[in-house]
């Protein structure tokens, strides 16, 4: 009886475990293979030079640049907005009304297709407020994506600091405004940062909400303002990977595209971990 | 003046709250103000019209009727409850092959007069022209009664041809079910993985393998859905066309694989969480009683998470029904109603990628693709309501 007992938990166990490498193997496997076939297209030219040849060969310097553009905007956006929302419903109103809308739409917003955001910032960003397509439109469109991301990475940053802080700083003469700000802040700007840069994440590798805000397949020159179309590093792959003219020759130039995307990801979760432990073990 | 600065800076915290707040109200609002136009326009293309003799009984024809008389499948009026009579449709180029430009006069004036002799003498006739050169009150021609699209063409119709002619046809049946079924496979694979790696992770695993597979997790959650296309389409594609014997490797199968993965962390994290939430008193009792460590799991560990679980599992359809790029790239896109999964399917997100950029703004086709953005958001939406629904009741229970 013992002996089944055992058995059956060591069967069980090892099931687990092998699913638990199985997902670890998935991983391993897509990154692998992006990486084994993309390593090799890599080179100065790649990243420092546009598209030639119907996109069978050159680089992708203008999506570099786009991504970078639209990351720059939809942070300047959502930061900001976010930062100040989750301050409103943490060191402010409690338990009203108002933080109780703020926080279900918030878990609303998170759970909308990224394609309905696209369809939102097209007809709010382009057609109505007459950005068209555009850098301006696509930044908004992204920052109201990332927006959940950073309220809900706030929301915990300010949780996290412990109240002592807020008293002693209270003790000492401070107002709610100064307490925020000298001291409550300060002690969750790591945790913030994390979302940040979670958000860059996110914002590099979206293609449905840039398809009909800002997304362009092919420009012969670098955007100039805001209100200029421009390439982006996921809308890029996407071309590359369907509705190139020769396909089988873009090949090499999607593998390639696929690596920086997939280096970004990388790098900002690695970035992100490193910060958070830092902060952890400061704490 | 500090109190005021003071006031001054609650009140922008408490603006930016609010415009966050009703961001999703004014999603749905656009959404419905840009889709429900829909229902006010007619069947026809707007500006075209249908002329036929007016000895003709029929009256209306209905949008699948005019598809399949345009597309031939229909040839007698007969088929559709008129007389025995072959169907001859006539589109309005033909009209400059038949009259000369000098014939059709100065400023082709004399169109609608043509047009009205060319109708009047084919008694089987069906004429598809630009309303502008509808002969008014013309004798032995009549035009047909142009219906709007009603909600059941839409929510009830079972082709989506947005781009025929005469009448587009905007049925939402053949997407809606190809979205369920990628969706429904995808969470049947990702279910007993994404339940097993989150028990795995919760209670087997030591903290070193823990600090392997979480940030392996986190990984597969930011690697970029085009990135997930495009090796579904490059890797999975030729693999399932292979072992599947296929013609065709893109197929609602291979999009549900590639949704299943991207599902995982979703599961994965929530119902990891949720498996957390035991008591350590409940763990402590079932081990005091004799059970080992794989029984308490199971009878005690499992059941006390089962809704946390449930939601997590719910949550991870809502991310498989309004993914994107990664089923746009790989299920083929065939707007039929699939009758397996080694069929080519489209989903809703994937129709709304593809086509809108080609719809012209205003217009039907663009009207039925934000009627389309604004299903999907209920749906998902939906599905995040009863997600908390399923989470909060444990709360109720404890």
């Amino acid at each position: 009886m013992i002996q089944t007992k055992k058995i059956k938990e060591q069967i069980a166990f090892s099931v687990f475990r092998l699913l638990g490498f199985m997902v670890l193997g998935v991983l391993l496997w897509i990154l692998g293979f992006i990486i084994y076939n993309g390593i090799g297209v890599i080179s100065w030219e790649f990243i420092f030079s546009a598209p030639t040849d119907g996109m069978t060969g050159g680089g992708i310097f203008p999506a570099i640049v786009g991504t970078f553009y639209l990351i720059i905007g939809s942070t300047l956006f959502a930061f900001p907005l976010g930062i100040m929302s989750a301050i409103y419903t943490v060191e402010y109103a409690k338990n009203n009304w108002l933080t109780k809308f703020i926080r279900i739409m918030t878990n609303n917003l998170a759970s909308i297709p990224s394609i309905v955001f696209g369809l939102f910032g097209m007809t709010l960003f382009v057609n109505t407020l007459g950005f068209g397509d555009s850098i301006l439109a696509g930044s908004l469109t992204l920052g109201l994506l990332i927006l959940p991301v950073v309220i809900r990475t706030t929301e915990e940053a300010l949780k996290a600091v412990p109240k002592t802080y807020r008293l002693g700083s209270t003790a000492l003469g401070a107002n709610k405004i100064q307490t925020i700000k000298r001291v409550v802040l300060p002690a969750a700007f790591p945790n913030i940062i994390t979302g940040l840069i979670l958000s860059i994440g996110r914002v590099s590798g979206e293609t449905a909400p840039i398809l009909f805000t800002v997304a362009a397949y092919f420009l012969p020159q670098l955007p100039h303002s805001i209100f200029d179309q421009a390439m982006a590093l996921p809308y890029h792959l996407y071309v590359l990977a369907t509705s190139g003219t020769d396909i089988e020759a873009a090949r090499p130039m999607a593998y390639g595209t696929a690596l920086v995307l997939i280096v970004i990801v990388l790098l900002m979760n690695t970035l992100a971990g490193i910060i958070k432990k830092r902060f952890e073990k400061n704490k | 003046m500090k109190k005021f600065i003071d006031k001054l800076i609650e009140g922008l915290l408490k603006l930016s709250g609010t415009v966050t707040g009703i961001t999703v109200l004014l999603i749905i609002v656009f959404l419905f103000k840009e889709g429900s136009g829909l229902f006010q326009s007619s069947t026809v293309e707007k500006g075209y019209t249908l002329l036929v003799n007016s000895e003709n009984p029929i009256d209306k024809l209905s949008p699948e009727e005019l598809k399949h008389i345009f597309d031939g499948e229909i040839e007698n009026w007969k088929q559709v409850g008129g007389r025995d009579e072959a169907i001859r449709i006539f589109r309005f180029d033909e009209i400059f092959s038949i009259y000369t430009d000098d014939e059709l006069g100065e400023d082709y004036d004399l169109i609608p007069e043509k047009l009205g002799e060319v109708i009047h003498t084919n008694p089987g006739i069906i004429a598809y022209i630009p309303q502008k050169y509808a002969a008014k009150n013309s004798r032995g021609i009549k035009e047909l009664i142009q219906e709007k699209i009603g909600l059941s063409d839409y929510f009830l119709g079972e082709e989506w041809l947005p781009t025929a002619t005469p009448a587009p046809l905007f049925g939402i049946l053949p997407l809606l079910f190809g979205t369920l079924l990628v969706s429904f496979i995808a969470i049947l694979i990702a279910i007993p993985l994404g339940v097993g790696v989150a028990i795995y992770l919760a209670e087997i695993a030591n903290e070193r393998i823990r600090k392997l597979l979480k940030p392996a997790i986190e990984l597969l959650a930011g690697i970029p859905s085009v990135v997930y296309g495009f090796f579904g389409l490059v890797v999975l594609v030729p693999i399932v066309q292979k072992t599947g014997g296929l013609d065709l490797g893109e197929t609602a199968f291979t999009g549900s694989l590639i949704l299943a993965i991207m599902a995982l962390p979703t599961i994965i994290s929530i119902a990891e969480d949720a498996l957390r939430t035991t008591p350590k008193a409940m763990r402590d009792a079932s081990l005091a009683l004799g059970a080992n460590k794989w029984q308490t799991i199971y009878k005690v560990v499992i059941p006390f998470a089962s809704s946390g679980i449930a939601a997590a599992v719910v949550l991870g359809v809502g991310r498989a029904i309004g993914e994107t790029m990664a089923v746009l790239m790989v299920t083929g896109n065939a707007a039929v109603i699939p009758h397996s999964m080694f069929e080519s399917v489209r989903t809703i997100p994937a129709t709304i990628a593809a086509e809108l950029g080609e719809a012209p703004s205003g217009g039907t086709h663009y009207q039925a693709l934000f009627l389309l953005g604004a299903v999907l958001f209920i749906i998902t939406l939906t599905i995040s309501i009863v997600a908390e629904i399923i989470s909060s009741r444990k709360m109720i229970k404890e």
